[in-house]
Order: C-alpha cells, then structure tokens, then sequence
C-alpha cells in the first residue's frame, strides 16, 4: 500500500507540466493560489492519482486540500 | 477582508463584458413574438437558444388549457406539496407522466433543478458512493454534494473509465448510484446508455438518467435515449423538465422502486417549496398529450436539426460531436465567442454564449438550440449569419 512519501512523489510528477519555469515545487507549494490551478485541474489531478495507485479517491476530500501535503495526507488517511 | 471579496473575478469578467459593449448573460427579452422570435436588447431575432424543442410554448391548446386552469384554480397554490399544494391535477399529471413512460410511479416537482438536485441529494446519503459523469448539470452537482455520499466522477462518455472507477468500488457497489444524461445540455452529445446499462447490470448499484434535453425528442413514443437505446429496464430512475420539450416550467423523477413515494417526505427541494400553479400543471398535461398525438414535432425538429448541424459542419465550424437538437459551436477563444455572438445578435439571431465553468473543459461555445417550430428559411437565416462571422472566427485565433 502506497505511503505519503510515495504519493508526494507522484503528486511532484504529476504537477511537473504545470510548472512555469523556474517555478520548484514544495509539501507546501498551493495548488490553487501558487501552482495556478483550476478547482477542474485539482479534480483531474485527483482522477490521475485514483488510476496511477488503481484507488478510489472521492472528491469529498476536495475542501481539506491546500497544498500538496494536505492532498497527501488525506489520500493516506483514505488508505488507512 | 470582506463577504464581497470572493465577488472580485465577477466584477472583473463584467467589467470586461461593460468595456466591450457586450451583455449576453441576462439578456432582456423585450417582447416574445413567437416560439421562435422575440425583440431581445432592442433586436428583433429568431429566437436559436431557447431549449423550445418542440415549440410548444405557444401551442393553442396548451394556452388555452393554461388560461381554463388559472380562471378556475387561481394563480397559484400558496403550498408545498406535502400541505395545502397538491391540487387533483399534480396527481393526475403523475398518473400522465407514470403512463407515458410506462413506469409505476412519478413524481412532479417545481422545478428542473428541484427535481434533479433533490432526488440525487435524497436517493444518496453519507456511506453511499456515487459515480457520476464528469460533465454532468450543476443540478446533479449540487444535489450529490449535499447529499453527504462519497463522490467519484468518470471520465465524460468513457465507459471503460466508468467500468474502472466501478471495478475499484467492490462492496460498496450495492449502495452506489450511477448517474448519467440522456443528451448533454452544451455540445449535445449523447451517453452511451446501452453500455452504461450493461456495467450497471454487471456491477450492480443504481442508475440514474437525466433525460431533461432528449424527453419528446428522442425514442418511438419521445422517451429519450434510454428508449431509443431499448435500456428503460435498466433505468432506475429517470429525472427530467417540463421546461424544455413541454414549454413550462417544472420537473419529475419516475420510477418503477415503489420507494420512490417514500422521497415525498424526504426530499426537501419537494417539500420545502410551492407546488407548480395550476396553468404549469394544465398546460404540462396538454403539452404531454400532443407529444403523444404529435410524432411529426418529432420529425421536423431532427429535420431541423440536421439542416443546422450539417450547415453550419459544411461552413467549417467546428460542431459537437453528435448530431442533435444541441448544435455547439466551439470558439477559438472567449473574446471571439464574445464578438461573434453581438454580430449575430446584430444580425437578428439569438444563441447562447456559454464559458467556462458552464461549458466543459474550458471552452467557449456558441450553443443554438433547434426547435421544430423553427422554419427552413429561419434555419436558413441562421446559417447565413453564422457564414458572414467566419472572419471572426478565424481571424483571431
């Protein structure tokens, strides 16, 4: 079963297209208000992660999710 | 700090629409000539945005059943259904609706919204699991959100990417509820309901339809795209409109689950309003019969539709992907979409303009909506405008 390291990992990765340049991603990096993504964006992060990990991952989590730590935290509380 | 802030990015998009001259969201119908022409911000137009399929809005019997219903009953009913509001005739129209569809039971509900919103919110609850289509109404949204279940969305129209998200579900499949629509409402395209139904019944849960833009459309007898796809008996439970094919206002959810009765006492977009006045329910009920005894509506709205859809393919606009009474028309970009609809509203055509998040995966669509009432040559004026915009469409992309 996947571990918060594994999904910060995979989070890093999967955001690495949205990055401007120069841009670093961080546990802290906001996902709205920093990265520049669209609530439609963090909904399709949500479905890529939910297919890389085969997981059900409901959007309920969606108002706990600032950065890229609280989406790891809640996607490792899910499998918990 | 303050409770306006969050309005900002309004204030901006508006703003921008005030510099530009343009005003496309709550446009002023000034006066309604038609089913099909209207005088709209000072422009006399035919009317190509109005979800008026079958143009009944002003069909003289409905009016006339309308205007019997109001001298009799009076305006309005002042209640909910579950006090003073239910009228003999909401039950008789439930009794209409529930033979229509050939299901046993029905409820009727104020409104579209109402009806969707509330029978999501009510057939889920906190434990359930629902699967939804990613383009689903706001209606479905709203009514999942609130419901307290668990939320996973599917792919729009990708049925190996709903069969994915069932897979992953395993016990909980028995309470989850799986919701599609018939026609999508903004590109018109169409669910693949017959494999939709074969994974419900391969999986299990429950299926929910939205057949508000395909009802009186679509099937033999008008019932949608479940009963042109011959799934009905997989269909659990099918929500739709009165204000679209049926020309008023209103909702209904039908259903062979004798527990759908039950949600009467639940639901509280159903008991926390005002049932349908009298003329809604009057002219719903003539509207349902000549959907009935009127098949040609049928034929000469996809005659319609077909003339538009493949007139404006053949000018070189890109359409939705289904031939439908929803003909879309994607824009290069917001302002274009912005430009093109005031030349055409100068040209005397209304369409609606629709952005993001109203419109999926972020485009900006000019959506016209066909109607039977509309006339070769009206259809013919559409495309003749539409042909004159292809600079703009083009020039800015």
């Amino acid at each position: 079963m996947p571990d918060y390291n594994e999904f910060i990992t995979r989070i890093f990765t999967t955001l690495q297209p949205f990055l401007k340049p120069g841009q670093a991603l961080s546990e802290d990096s906001e996902l709205v208000s920093e990265l520049g993504l669209t609530s439609l964006q963090v909904m399709m992060l949500i479905e890529q992660i939910e297919d890389d990990f085969d997981i059900t991952v409901p959007l309920n989590i969606l108002p706990d999710i600032r950065t890229i730590r609280d989406l790891a935290v809640q996607l490792e509380k899910l499998l918990t | 700090m303050s409770l306006f802030d969050k309005f900002q990015p309004i204030i901006d998009v508006r703003e921008e629409l005030q510099s530009l001259g343009i005003m496309p969201f709550g446009a002023v119908t000034e006066k309604i000539l038609s089913s099909t022409e209207a005088i709209v911000n000072g422009h006399r137009v035919i009317l190509a945005g109005t979800n008026n399929y079958l143009g009944l809005t002003f069909d003289p019997e409905c009016i006339a059943a309308a205007k019997t219903a109001i001298e009799e009953q009076g305006t309005g009913t002042t209640g909910s259904r579950m006090a003073n509001g239910t009228f003999a005739e909401h039950v008789l129209l439930e009794q209409e609706l529930a033979a229509f569809f050939n299901r046993r039971h029905a409820i009727v509900f104020t409104t579209g919204y109402a009806a969707t919103s509330g029978m999501c919110a009510t057939l889920a609850g906190p434990g359930d699991m629902v699967v939804l289509d990613a383009d689903s109404h706001a209606s479905i949204y709203d009514g999942v959100r609130l419901s307290g279940a668990d939320i996973v969305r599917f792919r729009h129209n990708d049925v190996a990417d709903l069969e994915k998200r069932l897979r992953r579900l395993g016990d909980r499949l028995s309470n989850t509820l799986i919701i599609a629509e018939g026609i999508y409402s903004m590109l018109g395209d169409r669910a693949p309901l017959r494999e939709i139904a074969e994974l419900k019944r391969r999986y299990g849960g429950m299926l929910l339809v939205d057949e508000a833009h395909s009802m009186g459309m679509l099937g033999d007898h008008g019932r949608g795209v479940a009963e042109q796809d011959g799934v009905e008996d997989d269909i659990d439970f099918i929500v739709g409109t009165f204000s679209k094919s049926l020309g008023a206002i209103g909702g209904y959810c039908v259903s062979n689950h004798p527990e759908l009765d039950l949600v009467r006492y639940i639901c509280r977009s159903y008991v926390f309003t005002a049932s349908p006045s009298p003329s809604t329910i009057a002219s719903v009920r003539e509207a349902l019969r000549v959907i009935q005894s009127k098949p040609k509506l049928r034929t000469r709205l996809w005659q319609n539709a077909t003339l538009l859809y493949q007139g404006l393919k053949d000018l070189g606009f890109e359409v939705g992907p289904d031939l439908s009474p929803v003909v879309a028309i994607r824009t290069p970009s917001r302002e274009t979409t912005l430009i093109a609809w005031k030349a055409l509203l100068d040209k005397g055509i209304y369409v609606n303009l629709v952005f993001p998040p109203a419109a999926p995966a972020g485009m900006s669509l000019l959506r016209c909506s066909v109607s039977a009432a509309h006339t070769v040559n009206q259809i013919n004026c559409i495309l003749e405008a539409f042909s004159e915009l292809q600079h703009v469409m083009t020039e800015r992309e």
